[in-house]
This record gives structure tokens, C-alpha cells and sequence, in this order.
């Protein structure tokens, strides 16, 4: 027995180094690619919403394949690391110059206030199950995006000024400013994200959901998963355990969102951007990799992100081509009769192989 | 009196939201599925209507039986093609493939009628209804809307308590299995659910955009989940629950946008169903299903 779980243990590891050595070959085919001088603008401009894509989409993973529970606000947790972080950057560039380090503290003021949000979310939402947690996680998101939108947070010697109305009530001092303005939000953060960087938080982010799995938490998580009364009934706390991957989740969404705000120079949020929309969109990457699947997850974020823009020379049509891309793989991937004649096409292949050999 | 006229907007609003909801209400029933594209059907809907008024310049009448005919075809044509082979697969599969369909009706749409919105003419001219001296102001669409909801209401209840159809829905959202074995044609009651669900949204589709006339591919997809929240409000899967969930929703969202913030009404929406439902997990008209080991 001992034996055989230690051989399970290495297949783990194997399989995760696998999966954190095609994130590596990703990053060094580009380097060499862009040495070769093949990158295109285009290309370029993709490399770090590429990286915040899949961080997204691993952190989703985790709440909807290995917690079992579907939610469509993962925006949400999105928008706020990305005002928390670029509020961070634009509050403190007075105290600390070097933009580098503000912009690594501000990743982590980005992950533990999407950390505080998840927790504060997670306490009445995970009492909810189904299609219920669904739709409560989506308009908590919507509530966010909404809140932020009517957000004024102005900056003088006095300190921080609060306001829901206009930049008038701010009262701030003549030489003040306007950090947070409203449905424009926060412009000139300095743009400090990286492909390099974005890799590096890729790898974190694998580092600590891959990690997680193959714990004895991670476990309790997928037991809840697969049976609550029967986890339960042996003992595992269900709302500490759900909470806590919750939280996880969206306090990784939350570093994506500050690699997202130091990529732009003028952060709004948008229903584009931070709306339901952005939410099922991660949505789909998880479901198309595989749920419970992370190096799934890693590419399909990549491919469906990378695939609209390679078709822009179809125009109107890539949308549409998404679409229809989208509903066929459906299809093939789920749909009972697609499965069943899948399977007898490759027992066919099989067989005729077993005849040939004999 | 401005009062009193919000809160009739706010039942107008509310009486659109009820519409759209109950054809979501009725396929979660009966498939157990979120129709995401069924946001989506209303700006089908909305669209055939603008076309069939502007190129014939026609009757409105017949727009919008057009629009109904069309959204029909068309919701029984998605089921059968998109939503039918998936059947007994993972309920998150349907759900992303009724998003692939989503993004399918509002692309094509983009394609065929560009993303500039365009104005839609309102299909009922019935003059303004004048109350307490001037005072207050009824709009003839709003009073054809919230008419056409209670006729609706009344009409579905009636069909789905007297005809062998509606009893034959009201047993497949009960038991697909034990349904089957009674002899229901389970395949062609989901059908019809779907047929009746888009002719609604249809109606819903020129309701709405009668009352606020700008009309573009992604029209109805607010709208849309809106009333998905008001099915959940009132209780997803009950008729009368989607009702009254969807009027609610008209009357919050109306009132605050009048009285506290028209930015934050979405959220003041949003944040009452999220204390419904921590009050009450199921919504308002919600069954209870106690888990079994």
C-alpha cells in the first residue's frame, strides 16, 4: 500500500511539473520569437492579458472544479484588485519612488483586499447552493462595478477624502487630487506589468492552487465537493474549508486584476471589462480546459484569448466564428450521443489495431 | 403624485421583467436549464418587429405577430439544435452552450443591423391617460404593458392548470422519468415550453422597446438578467413566484433610480434579492427540498 500511494505522489508531482514546465516553454518560445524579431504589435499587446487570463482562469478553477460551486462573479474579486492595486501605486508615488516596488506591494494590497472581499462575500453567499450561488456571486460582481463607478477618492495634505456624489464634495485642498474620479476611474498608472512579471505571477498562482489541491485542505475541499453529508459526517469543518477556497480564489483574482490596471493607463470599470460578461467569458475558459482541470484551464485561457484577435482580419465575422466555435466544441465535448460514438470510433481504431498485430 | 407616478412606471417595468421571467421560469422548471440566451430572443424579437414596421410600414399589428412567429421558429429551432442533444449532460455544459448561443443571436445581429442603435418607433398610440387634473400622466404604453401582463398571467395559468399540455409540463418539471413512463412525450413538451417561453419574450422584446426606444444587438441582454434575477427573486420555477418577482424588480429599480441614485439602482436591485435570498434560500414562492442521505 505504501508503496503504491508513494508511486500515486510521484505521478502527482510529475504531472505538475509538466504543467509549470509549459508555462516556462511558453515564456522562452516568446523571448526567442520576439528576439527573432517576429513579434507583431498585436502580438505584443496580447502577451499580459494573456497572463491575467489565465491567472483568472486557474483561481476560477479552484471555486468551480475543486469547491464544486458555480460562480459567476469572478470579475468582481477582478475590479477590486485592480482599483485596490492601482489606488495603491498612484496614492503612494510621493513616498515610495521606485516604481517597481510599489508596484510588488501593490499586488499584495490588491490580493488581500480581494482576499477580504471573498471572505466578507463568502460568508452568505456559500450558504447557498446551485443555480442560487450563481446568480447571488453574479450580482455581488454587479453591485461591486456598480459601487466603483459612483466612487470619488481625492488625495491632499490633510489625507484621503471619501465621496459617492461628484469631485466637489470632496473638499479637498487646491493643490489636492483626484486619485479615484467616478465612472472615469483612476488614469496614469505607470504601466509596470511585464510578460516577465505576468509569468512569474502565472507560476505563483500554479505554485499555490497545485499545491493546495495535493494537501490534506485540498482534499477536505474536494470531499465537500463530491459529498458535503459525507464530509461532514466525518468530521470536516464545511464552511471553514469552502470559505477558505473562496477566499483563495479570489484573492488571486484580485493579483490579476493589478497586473490588468498596471497594463493601462486609464483603469475604468466598464461592463466590458468588469461586468457579468468578463465573468462568463473566465467561465468558458474553465469549462472548455476541463473543470477540476488547471493545465486545462492555462490553455484554453490562452487559445480563446489569442483566437479572436488572430481572426481580426475576418472582421465582424470572428465573433460569430467564436460563437459557433464555442457551441460546436459543446457539443462535441458533452453531448451524450458525440460521447458514445466517440468512444465506439476509438474502440474501431483499437480493435483494428489488435487484428492488425495478431 | 410623482410618487404614485414612479411606482406605475415602476409596474410597467416590472410587468416587462415578469414577462421575460416567465419564460425562464418555465424552461428551468421543465429542463432544469439557464436559458442565457433568452435575453437575447427579446432583441430577435424587437428587431423583426423594427424591421417588418419600417420596410412595409406597416401595421404595427402585424410586427408584432411577425415577431412572435420568428422568435418561436427560432426558440424551438435552438433547443432542438443546441439544447436537445446535450440533454442528460452536465448542467454547466448546457449552460456554456446557451452562452455560445447568446453570443450567436447578438453577432448575427451585429452583422445584419450594425452596432448604432436605432429607434424604434412604438407600436402602441394610444393617447396618454390624464388623472387629478393633469397631475398625473399615464402613458399608453405603459397601460398596454401592464394589461398585456396580467392577460398573459392569466391566459398561462389557464393553460397550464385546463389543457392536457400544461398538465403534461406541470409533470415533467416534476418527474421526467416517471413522466415518460406515463406516456408524455417528453422531447415535444420541452419543445413546447421553449416555443411559448420565446413567444413571450417577443412580446416582452416590443413592450420594452416601445417604452425605451433605443434598440441595438445587446438590447435585450440587461433586460435579460434582470429577469433571470426576478425568476430567482420570486422563486425559479414557480409562475406566479416570476410574476411577482418581476414586478417587485420594476418598482425598487424604478423608485431608487427616482428617489436615491439612478448610477446605483442596479446595485440597490441586485442587493435586495441578495437579502431575499438569505432570508429565504429558495426565493419568495420557492419549493423547500430537504437533502437526503
Amino acid at each position: 500500500m505504501k508503496i503504491k500511494a508513494k508511486g500515486v505522489t510521484n505521478q502527482t508531482t510529475i504531472q505538475n511539473l509538466i504543467t509549470y514546465a509549459i508555462v516556462i516553454l511558453f515564456w522562452v518560445f516568446i523571448q526567442i520569437w520576439s528576439m527573432a524579431g517576429q513579434m507583431t504589435s498585436l502580438l505584443n499587446g496580447l502577451l499580459v492579458p494573456i497572463c491575467t487570463y489565465v491567472i483568472l482562469a486557474v483561481s476560477l478553477n479552484l471555486t468551480v472544479g475543486i469547491l464544486g460551486e458555480l460562480s459567476l462573479g469572478h470579475a468582481g474579486f477582478m475590479c477590486v484588485g485592480a482599483f485596490s492595486g492601482a489606488f495603491f501605486t498612484k496614492a503612494m508615488a510621493s513616498v515610495i519612488p521606485s516604481v517597481g516596488l510599489r508596484f510588488a506591494i501593490a499586488l499584495l494590497v490588491g490580493a488581500a483586499v480581494a482576499a477580504l472581499f471573498g471572505f466578507l462575500i463568502g460568508i452568505p453567499v456559500l450558504r447557498l447552493k446551485g443555480d442560487y450561488l450563481a446568480i447571488v456571486t453574479l450580482a455581488f460582481g454587479e453591485i461591486i462595478k456598480n459601487l466603483i463607478n459612483v466612487l470619488y477618492v481625492g488625495k491632499d495634505s490633510r489625507g484621503l477624502h471619501l465621496s459617492i456624489k461628484d469631485v466637489a464634495s470632496l473638499n479637498l485642498e487646491p493643490e489636492g487630487e483626484v486619485i479615484i474620479k467616478g465612472a472615469q476611474g483612476i488614469t496614469g498608472t505607470p504601466k509596470a506589468s511585464t510578460f516577465t512579471v505576468g509569468i512569474l505571477l502565472v507560476l505563483l498562482a500554479l505554485f499555490i492552487i497545485l499545491n493546495l489541491v495535493n494537501s490534506r485542505t485540498g482534499r477536505a475541499i474536494m470531499a465537500i465537493r463530491d459529498n458535503r453529508i459525507a464530509a461532514e459526517s466525518v468530521g470536516i469543518n464545511i464552511t471553514k474549508y469552502k470559505l477558505l477556497a473562496f477566499t483563495i480564489s479570489a484573492s488571486i483574482a484580485g493579483v490579476a486584476g493589478v497586473l490588468y490596471s498596471h497594463n493601462l493607463s486609464s483603469l475604468a470599470a466598464t461592463p466590458k471589462n468588469f461586468g457579468y460578461n468578463m465573468s462568463i467569458m473566465i467561465l468558458v475558459f474553465v469549462v472548455l480546459g476541463g473543470i477540476g482541470n488547471i493545465r486545462g484551464s492555462i490553455i484554453a485561457a490562452v487559445i480563446l484569448t489569442a483566437l479572436p484577435e488572430l481572426l481580426r482580419s475576418l472582421n465582424n465575422y470572428r465573433m460569430l466564428i467564436y460563437a459557433i466555435v464555442l457551441i460546436v466544441m459543446m457539443l462535441f465535448n458533452s453531448a451524450p450521443k458525440a460521447i458514445a460514438m466517440r468512444e465506439r470510433l476509438m474502440e474501431r481504431i483499437k480493435g483494428g489495431k489488435g487484428k492488425g498485430a495478431a | 403624485m410623482s410618487f404614485l407616478s414612479y411606482f406605475i412606471n415602476g409596474i410597467s417595468l416590472g410587468s416587462i421583467y415578469a414577462i421575460i421571467a416567465l419564460g425562464y421560469t418555465m424552461v428551468y422548471g421543465i429542463a432544469k436549464m439557464l436559458n442565457f440566451a433568452h435575453g437575447d430572443i427579446i432583441m430577435v424579437g424587437a428587431f423583426t418587429t423594427f424591421t417588418v414596421v419600417s420596410t412595409h410600414s406597416g401595421n404595427p399589428l402585424v410586427g408584432i405577430l411577425a415577431a412572435v412567429l420568428v422568435c418561436t421558429v427560432l426558440g424551438v429551432t435552438i433547443e432542438r439544435v443546441a439544447y436537445r442533444p446535450l440533454r442528460g449532460a452536465s448542467p454547466l455544459a448546457v449552460l456554456i452552450t446557451a452562452i455560445g448561443v447568446s453570443y450567436l443571436l447578438q453577432n448575427v445581429a451585429l452583422l445584419l443591423f450594425g452596432s448604432n442603435s436605432k429607434q424604434f418607433t412604438s407600436v402602441v398610440n394610444i393617447p396618454a391617460l390624464k388623472l387629478a387634473e393633469g397631475q398625473l400622466s399615464i402613458s399608453g404604453v405603459t397601460m398596454v404593458t401592464i394589461a398585456s401582463c396580467i392577460i398573459i398571467m392569466i391566459v398561462l395559468t389557464t393553460f397550464i392548470n385546463k389543457t392536457k399540455m400544461g398538465q403534461a409540463m406541470l409533470a415533467v418539471s416534476e418527474d421526467k422519468g416517471a413522466a415518460t413512463l406515463m406516456g408524455i412525450d417528453v422531447n415535444r413538451t420541452i419543445a413546447v415550453t421553449f416555443a411559448i417561453g420565446s413567444a413571450l419574450a417577443a412580446i416582452a422584446g416590443v413592450l420594452l422597446c416601445s417604452a425605451y426606444p433605443s434598440l441595438t444587438p445587446y438590447t435585450g441582454s440587461m433586460p435579460g438578467i434582470k429577469a433571470f434575477v426576478a425568476a430567482v427573486f420570486g422563486g425559479i420555477g414557480s409562475i406566479p413566484g416570476a410574476m411577482i418577482g418581476g414586478i417587485i424588480l420594476g418598482v425598487i429599480e424604478n423608485l431608487s433610480k427616482a428617489y436615491i441614485s439612478s448610477q446605483l439602482s442596479d446595485a440597490i436591485v441586485f442587493s435586495v434579492l441578495i437579502i431575499v435570498l438569505l432570508v429565504r434560500p429558495t426565493g419568495i414562492l420557492g419549493k423547500t427540498i430537504h437533502e437526503k442521505v
